[in-house]
């Protein structure tokens, strides 16, 4: 099965709108303050950000559990803040501050967290495809009905990883969700200019996986469709895989001059923004008072500071611990 | 004339580009993005897609094309991002492009250049911040190039495209920005032997790539409390040129490595075996060694920079080296 889905209903509850919306609103506020603390030298190293790109995580992690693993890219903060890692500990994490999510060690591209089974943080473009299939076979090895998903770019498609993976999980019938993140660039590289065939969906059909592409940019048909395919893949019906397409607002990283689109093509993405999107059905719908928006601005501002207070107040790791955790610390016999 | 390394990379590609239609340059955004470290900038507008090819972000893929295609009679310049990613392509390079000469019984041979960024030190993690250079120099087959200067940058790419046989490059990533004074006609450079950057009669200091910068601001530092140290920029990696190591010790009587790469199983451990292998009755001191923590470099400023070797440590070594045996 491929290509789109039905649309889903339209009869939203506005509580659960306004919900989606803060989510997303969370994110948005999260990144731009990384790119504040990016221009004052707060956070350093490579810096990615999802502006843009929300409704995709938004609507995916909406429809998982807490026993289900994930596993995204360098292009994280939001998959990690939306899974329920402290935005708190994310900046700390950035500011290479022993209260971050990995004590400062791993960095922007590198947050994990166990607590919520979330695998990282992966700088390595198509690294989490194997790791994925490895932890949805250990569920079925032993008998978990969860499920795995795994992020990734669509530039990870043009990688042997992501064929060997999709290859595996349909031949194994292995309980994973794969998420394309179909932004339509890998760095400067458009996705014609990589891809002989560019329809993603396509791609994984012909692994005899369910496939279906998604309006990215429409946080309720993402939620839909994620909420469709995890049960499928719980009660066992194998791996599946969506392509979200959507659109990065900002430059790649930090350091993308953006030689390489015109500024009216961001300027027609921009007009697709899901934040507005949503903002906007509710808003005719008569689901979203303007005191209402303002609220959840409010609330994903005061998350914001409260985070950038804990990361400012966070400490260094004492230079004496650097060669731990290269190998396990075992307790004594 | 003014040049940053970046550019001497640059005038270096294109130089070749001019002299050989064989030669093109191919990897990721090397072309509409203008290089990820922006070493091609201006090549595709100069030479066209066919010659400045981006490519889709599979490593092991066109690595291995570049591979055929010099089977194939073409000169490539295949350019990984950085060394975290030729990892993907190992396979290519090593059961392939390193060992196709040796399997054909001498009938064929793989003329490709390899380049990509290597190195630590801007905060990158763990995985974007290894200095495998070492590693790949374990490698019969290969030769190992790393320039450390501008004129190295400007002048190996050419030298390194006669080769018959596969040559890698790495630049290591802090060196991008340096700017110097390039000869207007610097040109080709050998790429056989090692450089005395700094002659010095109490110790050699041997290092290379983007170490060097550090062990060269050692060495002033070293001249201002009385020892005089010779600084040895190694160039090639493999083959090594041990006789100009050899050289230098049997002067100085004493050595120090330094690697950004990690200790164990390393360039720096070959050197040092080398030097005790053929010049032991040479040595006043033990051969001494810089190198980074063994530990997957940490994001964090404080602990990254604990763990890659500093001015600081280079100079305790060397004192420690000066100060040790006769
Ligand atoms: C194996 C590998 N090759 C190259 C890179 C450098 N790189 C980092 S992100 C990126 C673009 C990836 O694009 P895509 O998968 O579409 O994800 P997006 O950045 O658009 O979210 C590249 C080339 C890398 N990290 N890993
Ligand atoms: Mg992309």
């Amino acid at each position: 099965m491929t290509g789109p889905l039905e649309p889903p209903p339209r009869a939203l509850d506005p509580a659960h709108g306004r919900h989606l919306l803060l989510q997303m609103l969370r994110v948005r506020r999260l990144e731009e303050k990384c790119v504040e603390l990016y221009s004052a030298a707060k956070i350093r190293g490579f810096l990615h950000v999802y502006i843009g790109e929300e409704a995709v995580a938004a609507g995916v992690l909406e429809s998982l559990e807490p026993e289900d693993a994930i596993l995204a890219t360098y292009r994280e903060h939001g998959h990690a803040l939306l899974r329920g890692v402290p935005a708190g500990a994310i900046l700390a994490e950035m500011y290479g501050h022993v209260e971050g999510c990995c004590r400062g060690r791993g960095g922007s591209m590198h947050l994990f967290d166990a607590a919520t089974r979330f695998y990282g943080g992966n700088a390595i473009v198509a690294g989490g495809l194997p790791l994925a299939v490895g932890m949805a076979l250990a569920d079925k090895m032993s008998g978990r009905s969860r499920a795995t998903v795994c992020f990734f770019g669509e530039g990870a498609v043009a990688e042997g990883e992501f064929h060997e993976s999709l290859n595996l999980a349909a031949l194994w019938q292995l309980p994973v969700l794969f998420c394309c993140e179909n932004n339509l660039y890998a760095m400067g590289t458009a996705l014609g200019r990589s891809e002989s065939q560019t329809d993603m969906a396509l791609k994984a059909a012909s692994y005899e996986i369910a496939a279906w592409a998604v309006d990215g940019m429409d946080v309720l048909a993402v939620e839909d469709a994620a909420r469709r395919a995890v049960e499928a893949v719980r009660a066992g019906g194998g791996p599946h895989f969506l392509e979200l397409r959507t659109y990065r607002f900002r430059a790649h990283s930090m350091f993308d001059p953006e030689r390489y689109r015109d500024k009216a093509e961001v300027a027609q993405w921009l007009e697709r923004d899901p934040i507005t999107l949503l903002r906007a059905t509710m808003e005719a719908a008569g689901q979203l008072s303007a005191q209402e928006w303002d609220q959840l601005q409010a609330e994903a501002d005061a998350e914001v500071s409260a985070a950038v207070e804990f990361a400012e107040a966070g400490t260094l790791e004492p230079v004496e611990d650097l060669t731990r955790f290269v190998y396990s610390e075992r307790s004594a016999p | 004339m003014k040049s940053s390394y970046r550019e001497a990379l640059r005038a270096g590609i294109r130089d070749a580009m001019i002299r050989d239609e064989r030669v093109f340059l191919m990897g990721e955004d090397v072309g509409a993005y203008g290089g990820s470290f922006a070493v091609s900038l201006g090549l595709l507008e100069e030479f066209g897609p066919e010659r400045i090819r981006d490519t889709p972000l599979s490593e092991s893929g066109f690595v291995g094309a570049g591979i055929g295609a010099a089977l194939g009679g073409m000169r490539p310049i295949v350019e990984i991002m950085t060394v975290n990613f030729s990892l993907l392509a190992l396979d290519q390079i090593v059961n392939n492009a390193a060992s196709l000469l040796h399997m054909s019984g001498g009938q064929f041979n793989v003329p490709i250049v390899i380049r990509m960024t290597t190195g630590a030190g801007r905060q990158l993690g763990a995985q974007h911040s290894h200095s495998l250079e070492g590693w790949f120099a374990h490698i019969p087959g290969l030769r190992i190039l790393a320039p450390a200067t501008l004129a190295d940058a400007r002048g190996m790419v050419w030298p390194a495209l006669q080769d018959p046989d596969p040559v890698l490059i790495f630049e290591h990533g802090s060196l991008y920005n340096v700017t110097g004074e390039l000869d207007d006609d610097a040109g080709p450079v050998d790429i056989d032997t090692a450089a005395v950057r700094r002659p010095g009669a109490d110790i050699t200091l041997i290092t290379y790539g983007g170490t060097l910068p550090a062990v060269l601001d050692a060495a002033g530092q070293l001249a201002a409390e009385g020892i005089d140290a010779e600084v040895l920029d190694l160039r090639t990696l493999r083959p090594l040129d041990e006789a100009s190591i050899l050289a230098s010790v049997r002067r100085t009587h004493r050595a120090v490595v330094v690697d950004e790469g990690w200790r164990s199983g390393s360039i720096s451990a070959e050197i040092s075996a080398r030097i005790t292998e053929n010049a032991f009755y040479d040595l006043d001191a033990p051969v001494g060694r810089v190198c980074s923590a063994e530990v997957p470099i940490p994001y964090s400023k404080h602990m990254e920079l604990a763990a890659l070797p500093s001015v600081d440590r280079i100079i305790t070594a060397s004192r420690q080296a000066v100060s040790a045996g006769g």
